[in-house]
């Protein structure tokens, strides 16, 4: 029987939680590396027993762990990230030049196909490969010196390189998003880049439809669909039906449209999930009920659903990291909150139940459903 | 002999459980008590000091003999009672919420 593995990083350590196809009881492992915050943990789709972890400290900085069983056991590797060059400066908060500075490594994407590469999305905002399996990793610089990059000032919670999604279809290409400069795209496997932001708009910065300088939060792609992307922006549902060249909106009938997770069902490439949170200085759902909302026709017309979620006195956020979707038939998906829930629905969303409930705070779900 | 007392973070990350003693030549100092550490336990590098600018991360101090030994240069002697292992060389995260 299918077997699903779900990767949890929180504030305080990683959590394994495993379950059979039915996902009605749950295992859960850990905490991994106790009192660091694990940003994210992801597996290889060609070795799922392949995982990467990115744990990170205030006090000892920035380590790169690897496990080749699982997540049973784990090795640090390599955690030298050195920018390409002499890196130069993007926009400080003020306004002035900031050197180019690592902090810390957000999101970790294996390669659809070898496990031993791995790209890392960084902050300072820059993107990272890895071809020894984390051993060493080499700046993509070409993202970070393409033409903006000197114009790209941070949000308030850093300029992170948070999204990485590799394109199925195309091996070359790829798509990145950054807080807060915006989504890019390769061709060539990302040594040149472009700028793929026409159409949002944002009204908290100069030029509410400039180039670069839109609050990206996440993007989501359905693997068999890979030119269709949607995207939750600091305000506004986005979709793009030609792989980030034009964007439109799609928030439609959601009851706000401020949000930091986005994700696709597994077979309905039409069907997508967001949690919709009250405002950019209120992160948490609107009148203490956290409800996701599922689109069945690829945006614009929402449902709420609420099953087996606290619909009084909630107030949690939902990070962009934080939700994710397994392959079983029905798709199950899953997501964690800023409280230490992590909810599990094993029918497309139709009704939910905590997998766990006092984590510490969640940074990020992923999920593996293995054979 | 030199001893070292790690911080409880990274005495599990370099799984040791209490103090690390390392040789290290004369005459003894930061940077050569690092560099043996590092080289004894890889997995330790850049969690105390930068890799390529081997500058000491910010939230981290070094203690010895009552004396914060922090900001002195990396090639300055340890006190003598640290480099004949009388005394311990305190790497001590700083006090942080959260």
């Amino acid at each position: 029987m299918s077997q699903v593995r779900v990767l949890v990083g929180t504030r305080k350590g990683a959590f394994i939680l495993t379950a059979d196809g039915k996902r009605e009881r749950w295992d859960i492992s850990g905490p991994h590396f106790a009192g660091w915050e694990i940003y994210h943990v992801k597996g290889s789709p060609a070795d799922p027993n392949r995982l990467y972890a990115s744990q990170t400290s205030g006090w000892f900085g920035q380590l790169i762990q690897r496990s080749n069983d699982g997540g049973q056991t784990w090795e640090p590797v390599g955690n030298q990230f050195v920018y390409d060059g002499v890196p130069g400066t993007h926009k400080w908060y003020d306004g002035t030049p900031h050197p180019w500075e690592f902090a810390r490594v957000w999101h970790l994407e294996p390669s659809l196909t070898d496990p031993d590469t791995v790209y890392a999305g960084v902050e300072d905002a820059a993107l990272f490969r890895s071809t020894d399996g984390g051993q060493s990793w080499q700046e993509l610089a070409g993202l970070r010196e393409h033409g903006t990059g000197s114009s790209w000032q941070p949000g308030a919670g850093g300029m992170g390189l948070h999204t990485i999604l590799l394109d199925p279809s195309r091996p070359e290409r790829m798509y990145i998003a950054i807080s807060a400069a915006g989504a890019f795209r390769t061709d060539d496997g990302g040594q040149s880049w472009r700028p793929i932001n026409r159409g949002l708009k944002s009204e908290y910065i100069p030029d509410p439809t400039a180039e670069v300088g839109h609050c990206v939060h996440r993007i989501a792609m359905h693997p068999s669909r890979p030119d269709v992307l949607f995207m939750q922006k600091h305000w506004d549902v986005m979709r793009s039906d030609d792989a980030g060249a034009t964007w439109f909106e799609v928030s439609g009938d959601l009851p706000t449209d401020f949000g930091f997770p986005i994700d696709v069902h597994a077979h309905e490439p039409n069907t997508v999930y967001v949690v919709p949170i009250k405002s950019d200085s209120e992160h948490y759902p609107l009148e203490g009920k956290l409800r996701v909302y599922r689109s069945r026709t690829g945006g614009c017309e929402w449902e709420p659903l609420t099953k087996g979620l606290p619909q009084r006195d909630c107030y949690v956020n939902v990070l962009r990291e934080a939700m994710a979707v397994d392959s079983l038939d029905d798709c199950g998906v899953y997501f964690g909150t800023t409280g230490g829930q992590v909810y599990a629905s094993a029918d497309s969303g139709e009704s939910w139940a905590p997998i766990v409930r006092d984590l510490p705070a969640v940074l990020s779900v992923e999920v593996q459903t293995l054979p | 002999m030199i001893r070292v007392v790690l911080p409880a973070h990274l005495r599990t990350l370099a799984h040791v459980g209490g103090e690390v003693t390392l040789a290290v030549d004369a005459p003894a100092t930061q940077r050569t008590v690092l560099d043996a550490l590092e080289a004894g336990y890889p997995m330790l590098r850049g969690t105390i000091r930068d890799q390529v600018t081997q500058r000491r991360r910010a939230f981290v101090r070094f203690f010895a003999c009552q004396q914060d030994l922090s900001d002195e240069p990396p090639d300055a002697p340890l006190p003598d009672a640290v480099a004949t292992g009388a005394e311990p060389l305190l790497v001590v995260g700083a006090i942080a919420g959260g």
